[in-house]
């Protein structure tokens, strides 16, 4: 390594660390309701290691609680962690170039936070090798990964010693409600998320909780249609001028 | 609660999903370009799903067995107050549990 990759790597160190005061309470909050949901710490742990998602988690420990057939949380949680293709796509314009054992790895250390600092920097900074991208990458993980497994081993430790009489079972509406407000920056993120609601209350009466899937894939093409709608406006408003 | 038989069915199922989903473009595509519609559309793709998720069980929360519950309706009301004035996602998920607690506490 060189002192230049070097140096990217602890200025990602330095941009990370602050992530942990945001994921840990996921994490934590994960295991607890993974542990109020019959998941031993083994079990919840694994989770947390095997997926990294946090929505996707709570998605698919809100589903099981719920009865619902086992290809339907599956299909569910995937369906939360489809940005993750998004990101991955992002990504390969920056780091397409390294051998595929260490594409393998950014792979599975890509998640919101790590992506958002990442590609913020190199679009900054486009005189980065792809040595240095790959290094200031893994310095942003460093701190949050091992945080996010330590604090899902708190949360399920804690979590069986929580009385059953807490409300646990708004947790997890609570805290979607806090991660998606923010995320409605533009028209067509608010057009999205409204014909989420109004499909998926609408086709609640379908079994195994595939109307919210009907309404996530109808609410996607309403925002990608909207923002193709809005930008098109925009230019024969600019070409009339 | 009921714990599913197949939990590791669905651990590693969504665990090979998940990395499959992360590894999609970086893996195969590499650093060719991808197409700006599926860009698009996969950039709504977080508020598409969990609004849905969660908006029947906020209406119809299965522990008052899907019965509409005004206190519920109002910690949900809190978080999304706090989440719109401050943008801060702990604190607007607190406000709303200490809201519920209370309630349930004393209503």
């Amino acid at each position: 390594m060189s002192t230049q990759t070097r140096t990217y790597f602890y200025q990602g160190i330095k941009v990370g660390w602050p992530f942990i005061f945001l994921i840990s309470p996921f994490a934590f909050l994960f295991g607890v309701v993974a542990m109020q949901a019959g998941l031993n710490v083994f079990e919840a742990l694994s989770f947390s290691v095997i997926v990294i998602a946090g929505a996707a988690q709570l998605t698919a420990i809100q589903l099981m609680q719920e009865n619902t057939h086992t290809f339907v949380i599956i299909f569910s949680g995937l369906a939360v962690n489809l940005r993750m293709a998004m990101y991955s796509a992002s990504m390969a314009v920056h780091m397409g170039k390294l051998p595929l054992w260490k594409r393998a790895l950014v792979a599975y250390l890509t998640v919101d936070q790590t992506y958002a600092v990442s590609i913020a920097k190199f679009e900054t900074e486009p005189e980065m090798s792809v040595a240095d991208k790959f290094a200031f990458y893994i310095g942003v993980a460093t701190p949050i990964l091992p945080l996010w497994y330590l604090a899902t081993l708190a949360g399920a430790w804690t979590g069986s010693a929580v009385p059953s009489t807490l409300p646990l079972d708004f947790a997890i509406p609570l805290t979607f409600i806090a991660i998606i407000t923010p995320m409605l920056r533009t028209l067509p993120h608010v057009i999205a998320a409204c014909t989420s609601v109004v499909l998926s209350l609408a086709l609640a009466f379908i079994p195994f909780n595939l109307g919210v899937i009907l309404a996530g894939i109808c609410a996607m093409i309403a925002g990608a249609a909207s923002e193709e709608f809005i930008k098109n406006k925009g230019r024969v408003r600019r070409e009339q001028t | 609660m009921n714990r599913p038989e197949d939990i590791w069915i669905i651990i590693v199922a969504l665990g090979v999903g998940s990395f499959g989903l992360r590894f999609a473009f970086l893996g195969i595509i590499g650093d060719r370009t991808i197409p700006e519609w599926l860009m698009r559309h996969l950039r709504y793709t977080a508020v598409a799903i969990l609004p849905g998720l969660i908006a029947p069980l906020v209406l119809w929360p299965s522990a008052t067995g899907g019965a509409m519950d005004p206190v519920r309706l109002v910690a949900a009301g809190t978080t999304l107050a706090l989440s719109l004035m401050t943008g801060r996602i702990v604190i607007s998920i607190f406000g709303g549990a200490i809201v519920l607690a209370l309630m349930l506490q004393f209503a």
